[in-house]
């Protein structure tokens, strides 16, 4: 219980550093700790497989290409803009909004289903016969991305 | 007196008396994750020490020198020496690099690669971490060693450094998914991404004597190949050691680290070889079975170490013949030819497999990695002809 | 075939690593404190001071002309010439000293002296532990036989002994 309310902290924590640190290098990383922790509480709800995905993807590739984006656009010295109060305004509405929806679940009084846990392999069979148009589409999705974006960086031939 | 299973055994002694002793079973659970991970780091950083002076005396006796023979027997407390010179330099860290970052750096580099060797099988119930999602683990824990090398480069606040890191970070994720498609054939025909399961899957014998190793089939070696020159890229070796090239740009993004972060950079990107030769023994050459099976009695972990030391063998071999790609190079040939070569693998291995893994499924497999073979190297082909060199002023 | 080179060349690096362990005179290496190289007949480092005979201060070949003295380029060589009861010069030096930290092997010094008595060494192991006093090298450091002057150098000393044996043999005519 304990390391569950240390993870917590840390990736709350790391997460509005993420949203509000000047340095932007700085701010990018602490956006990979914050994902290493959500990763962690997949692993503390036993979906390793997800955890696992997490890490490799959202460390593995967006974070890398965030670090990259950063690196490549050219910027000015931080400006220390105040805060943007229209936002903070959003923000709060937004959060306000989640607890209300979480106060208003039944939590408490519902017990907790034991769920097996899903083995590997009876995720990929799903995969492949409930969900294969979803992931079809999917594929379909990231071609287009993988195109688009040659396409953007690809030179005329003189 | 099992002598395959001896370290397995004394392991459970040491459980058996502690939680005799009145230990709880929190304290017994930590107790044995400090068991393995002791093990894991000896094993490897003895490893780690006698390749590194290994690798010079290979080097040199391949160049027609001697290596160094000058510190203990043939050289081989070299390391003890290398070891005392990094502790004891001077640790200097640039005064406008951002400390934290710079600092980060090779820690977090450090843990990802030696995260990485804890789901490899070392012998017979010996792996460390034995989760159903290993591979997956593998690869997912290898990520934030991309995210170290940037921060290496950004924390040192030097331009060259950054290019150092750039270009390490585009070879490192071009390469990343030829080493994911080519180990997917063998989780593909396995059905698990379990490190256990699939050298069990390995553990059979034709007639005896040949292993049904994923190595010795026709997409299996084609795959074991395009594993071993991924994970030459991924752990920055020759010829692909273009970001830290010696000759070229110093030392890239380890540039301003002197003393124990450079031992720790050197450290990882040496653990980043044995575990990825330690995934390909896995994945490919039969994990901890022996390759005959009358020579079954030799104990499993003697079997993982010996093939293991083949493929480091291998790596030091490659770094003493091959001189070094240039970066285009490196990235036609990851998007030309392997990414289309994994591709051909994967469908061979299905084709292996849905023709009854027999005979025809062998023909059929290899014919189909041949023929995709020879188009995919026209791709490379550039036509430059080496002929003889025109001098205009020198005659 | 595309491929064949790479393994052709990792051919050629295994065999060059099996061939160096039992063909010796592929390692070039000369491992140095047990084996010493073999230097060129006209190799040269610091000079030296040649005598004949046993008598390190009789057989001296110097008569401290000095001219070494005033033609060396660092002016590192300090003579004193010695003088008997009544002041007269002697033909021999009482103080030959030569700082061989500044020495830079030029052989100025031995291309100048008449008598054939400064001539080039071939030592190199001139570490010492201490940076100035230890490299200051006196007359009797620098004295060194006619017969070690023949192993270094074989010709130049025959031809040194030859050129010696004909003056000697001039100024007995004369």
């Amino acid at each position: 219980m304990t390391l569950l309310v240390i993870i917590a902290i840390v990736t709350l924590a790391s997460a509005l550093a993420a949203a509000t640190l000047g340095n932007l290098m700085h701010a990018a990383l602490n956006l990979v700790l914050s994902f290493l922790g959500v990763a962690a509480f997949y692993f503390f709800l036993d979906a390793e497989f997800v955890g696992l995905v997490q890490v490799l993807i959202y460390v593995g590739a967006v974070a890398v290409l965030i670090v990259f984006t950063i690196l490549l656009t050219r910027r000015d010295e931080e400006k220390k803009n105040g805060l943007p109060w229209g936002g903070v305004l959003v923000a709060f509405v937004v959060f306000g909004g989640l607890i209300w929806a979480i106060v208003k679940t039944p939590i408490n009084s519902i017990p907790t289903p034991h769920l097996a846990t899903l083995p590997v392999h009876r995720i990929g069979q799903i995969l492949m016969t409930d969900y294969v148009w979803p992931l079809q589409a999917v594929g379909v999705l990231l071609t287009a991305a993988l195109v688009g974006a040659l396409i953007l960086v690809m030179e005329e031939k003189p | 007196m099992d002598l395959d299973q001896i370290f397995v055994i004394a392991k459970q002694q040491v459980l058996a008396w502690l939680t005799g002793a009145g230990a709880s079973v929190g304290v017994v659970q930590v107790i044995s994750s400090l068991i393995n991970i002791a093990a894991v780091l000896a094993v490897f950083l003895t490893l780690f020490a006698l390749i590194s002076v290994i690798e010079r005396k290979v080097l040199a006796r391949i160049q027609n020198r001697y290596g160094p023979n000058r510190v203990g027997p043939f050289g081989l407390l070299q390391p003890v020496a290398d070891g005392i010179k990094m502790l004891i330099k001077e640790d200097i860290v640039p005064r406008r690099a951002d400390a934290i970052v710079h600092f980060i750096a090779p820690v977090v580099m450090c843990a990802a690669a030696t995260l990485t060797l804890c789901v490899i099988p070392y012998g017979r119930n010996m792996t460390p971490v034995a989760i159903d999602g290993g591979v997956l683990l593998f690869f997912a824990a290898g990520a934030p060693a991309e995210l170290a090398v940037f921060m290496a480069g950004w924390g040192s606040n030097n331009k060259y450094s950054m290019l150092g890191a750039m270009r390490a970070i585009a070879q490192m994720v071009s390469y990343e998914l030829p080493l994911l498609l080519a180990a997917l054939p063998v989780v593909m025909i396995t059905g698990s991404l379990s490190p256990d399961e699939i050298v069990a899957a390995q553990g059979h014998y034709s007639f005896g004597t040949v292993p049904h190793w994923f190595a010795v089939t026709p997409w299996g070696a084609v795959a074991f190949l395009l594993f071993f020159i991924a994970g030459l890229v991924e752990s920055n070796r020759t010829p692909f050691d273009l970001p830290e090239g010696e000759s070229e740009i110093v030392a890239g993004h380890m540039m301003e680290y002197s003393g124990f972060k450079y031992a720790l950079f050197f450290m990882a990107e040496y653990f980043g070889m044995f575990a990825v030769s330690g995934l390909g023994v896995t994945l490919f050459l039969g994990g901890w079975n022996s390759p005959v099976s009358w020579l079954e009695w030799i104990p499993s972990y003697i079997w993982f170490f010996l093939k293991l030391s083949v493929l480091l063998l291998l790596f030091l071999w490659i770094r003493g013949t091959l001189p070094r790609l240039r970066m285009d190079q490196v990235m036609s040939f990851a998007w030309k030819f392997m990414l289309p070569m994994a591709f051909v693998c994967i469908v061979a291995a299905a084709v292996w497999h849905y023709a009854g893994r027999g005979l025809i499924g062998w023909v059929w497999s290899l014919a189909i990695v041949v023929v995709a073979y020879l188009p995919l190297t026209k791709l490379l082909w550039t036509g430059k002809q080496f002929a003889v060199r025109q001098y205009r002023f020198a005659e | 075939m595309f491929g064949a080179g790479i393994l052709k060349g990792m051919l050629v690096t295994a065999s060059n690593f099996f061939r160096s362990y039992y063909v010796k005179e592929r390692l070039t290496t000369i491992p140095y404190p047990e084996e010493q190289r073999i230097t060129p007949d006209r190799s040269r480092t610091i000079p030296f001071l040649v005598y004949d005979g046993e008598d390190q201060e009789a057989g001296l070949r110097c008569t401290a002309c000095c001219i070494c003295e005033k033609a060396c380029p660092p002016q590192i060589i300090y003579i004193v010439p010695s003088r008997d009861e009544k002041n007269r010069l002697l033909k021999h030096p009482k103080v030959f000293d030569i700082d061989t930290s500044v020495c830079m092997e030029c052989g100025i010094c031995s291309e100048v002296c008449p008598f054939e008595a400064i001539r080039m060494d071939q030592v190199f192991e001139l570490s010492t532990r201490e940076r100035f006093e230890s490299l200051l090298l006196h007359k009797s450091d620098l004295a060194k036989s006619n017969g070690y002057y023949h192993q270094l150098h074989p010709t130049e000393a025959a031809a040194d002994d030859a050129k010696r044996a004909a003056a000697a043999a001039r100024k007995k005519k004369a």
